[in-house]
């Protein structure tokens, strides 16, 4: 068995005259959760759906879990458990029945899903709502429901379409401390995000997209350590421009994105002190994270 | 192209199985109401014009005219219950639901789950159908074992109807399109095919264009069953029936995948 599990060489995917997806390449290792992280419109869930063969490339190859894609993407999907952008569950079932009915589809018996079922509500926390109807769940039940429906033919590989979009924090931690537990136990995972702490949390490596295309790719902390490197200063208050050519000297490197400065710099005290009488301004000092490498890579904050 | 289109097709003979029986599992939750709702406008049509039109209109073709269109409403039931099924259940699946696109992420392909929806609503236009036969041998228009014959010539119609409603929902942006379908469409259909009075009180060159349409060949297979009469052409009617069933089937399939998987 190969211990790559998705690959993707020069894959190219346009609609009309609009490039969704621009000679893309990237490989997902057995065991790893990978992140393709970047805004609305870059192309994630088209990588995302292309993955699983409903969407065919203009070019390139792709293959998962060792099958051709998307001549072969039956196959695969055999053994891929898919988690939607939207919620595509049954909502007038219940619970219990949205597995039944899930399970039919990959050829599982009756007996064999009743088997698997209670394991899969465990996971999911959802023992004790197994005969509540999904549409008097609340979001973040539904979203772990989905979690559960994707594990229910005991897949290899889950492809993950924003996962915690919509979902309010609480039900958001819930569901990574759940993806953390399908990675100790081996599972590989994809997942699309636009949320930095996400991609920083889960993923063992990303792949930063924009306009369809990578900008770039590797470990979370070693992207930032690459592009940022040293302290982040965010300073708000006052005209941005002003501020920049105050501080200048004590900084590596300044963006500003609205009405926010953002002073990358080794000497955050320096930076301080600069400003220090200056009245109404809110400064907050941090580590750098992966907003800041998407800023300093495309020149723009990510729209959250 | 070739080898694509392949990939949409039933990927065997037993898939689409499980899609029919989510349908039953819904339809189960809803039951009473959806054959109410299914039998009240054919029954009403049948007692209505039966007895009122019946009594002006005397005999129609050696029989009662309630008799005469008892089968012309069964074959009618059948239609209109494959195509709403179809129209607006099935459509609601593919589109707001995303019912399809759960099931896509699966082991089914596009043409298992064609097929599950075909085989479906099929299974409700029996439902119908049926019922309406048994109102009609109750009261004597109809004698019981006919429904043997009658009964997969109306399994046949709703294959037919909801193969045909297939296109149009592959095709149809949103529900504001399909009563172009039921109004310039099948609405004419019951009159032209002989449901509701024989096609001979058309004039000629309506009466061959008839002939061509899929629900007078219900209607010649439905109407002698019931009447038991010896049907003419079975083989013809049921031949015919069988294209109306298979090739929209390959259109529609062909057409969702383009709106579909891109």
């Amino acid at each position: 068995m190969s211990t790559v599990a998705i690959d993707l060489a020069g894959v190219k995917k346009s609609f009309g005259d609009k490039v969704i997806v621009n000679e893309l390449s990237f490989s997902v290792a057995r065991g790893e959760c990978f992140g393709l992280l970047g805004p609305n419109g870059a192309g994630k869930s088209t990588i995302a759906r292309m993955l699983l063969g409903m969407i065919s490339p203009d070019a390139g190859k792709i293959t998962v879990l060792n099958e051709p894609v998307p001549s072969r993407a039956r196959v695969a999907r055999v053994r891929i458990g898919v988690v939607p952008q939207f919620d595509n569950l049954e909502r007038e079932f219940t619970v219990r029945e949205n597995l039944l009915v899930f399970g039919r589809y990959f050829g599982m018996s009756a007996r064999k899903i009743e088997a698997v079922a209670p394991s899969l509500l465990e996971f999911a926390r959802l023992e004790s709502n197994a005969d509540t109807r999904v549409a008097e769940l609340s979001g973040g039940m539904k979203r772990r429901l989905t979690l559960a429906r994707a594990l229910i033919n005991d897949p290899h590989l889950l492809v993950m379409d924003e996962p915690t979009t919509g979902l309010d924090p609480h039900a958001r931690h819930l569901i990574w401390e759940r993806l953390r537990v399908l990675l100790a136990r081996g599972k590989t995972i994809l997942l699309t995000t636009h949320f930095m702490e996400e991609a920083e949390r889960l993923c063992d490596r990303l792949c930063v997209l924009e306009g369809g295309r990578k900008i770039a790719e590797g470990k979370p902390d070693g992207l930032i350590d690459e592009h940022i490197g040293c302290n982040v200063v965010e300073i708000y208050g006052d005209d941005p421009h002003q501020l920049c050519e105050l501080i200048r000297p004590h900084a590596r490197h300044i963006e500003v994105s609205g009405e926010t400065l953002f002073c990358y710099t080794p000497y955050p005290d320096q930076v301080r002190v600069k400003l220090r009488g200056r009245a109404g301004l809110r400064i907050l000092q941090r580590p750098p994270n992966l907003e800041d490498v998407f800023l300093r890579l495309t020149g723009r904050e990510m729209e959250k | 192209m070739g080898e694509s289109f392949a990939a949409v097709m039933p990927a065997n003979a037993y898939n689409w199985i499980a899609v029919w029986r989510r349908n039953f599992l819904a339809w189960k939750k809803v039951a009473l109401a959806s054959i109410l709702g299914n039998l009240a406008d054919p029954i009403t049509n049948l007692f209505g014009l039966g007895f009122g039109l019946g009594l002006i209109v005397g005999r129609v073709e050696g029989t009662s005219y309630i008799a005469f269109l008892a089968a012309g409403m069964v074959a009618t039931s059948a239609m209109t219950s494959a195509t709403f099924e179809t129209m607006y259940a099935a459509f609601a699946r593919m589109d707001a639901k995303r019912t399809w696109e759960a099931i896509l992420s699966t082991q089914l392909t596009l043409g298992d789950i064609v097929l599950g929806e075909l085989v479906w609503a099929a299974s409700k236009s029996v439902l119908a159908g049926t019922a309406i036969w048994i109102v009609a041998a109750t009261l004597g228009y109809a004698s019981w074992p006919s429904i043997l014959y009658a009964m997969p010539a109306i399994a046949l119609t709703g294959l037919v109807f909801a193969s045909l409603a297939m296109v149009v929902i592959s095709l149809a942006p949103s529900y504001d399109y399909f009563v172009f379908y039921q109004t310039l469409v099948l609405t004419p259909m019951v009159f032209l095919c002989g449901a509701v009075f024989p096609t001979s009180q058309l004039p000629g060159s309506f009466q061959h264009f008839a002939g061509l349409l899929p629900l007078a060949h219900s209607v010649d297979l439905i109407r002698p069953a019931m009447l038991e009469r010896g049907a003419d052409s079975v083989a013809l009617h049921v031949g015919a029936l069988c294209v109306y069933a298979v090739l929209p089937f390959f259109a529609s399939t062909a057409l969702f995948r383009r709106r579909l998987l891109r």
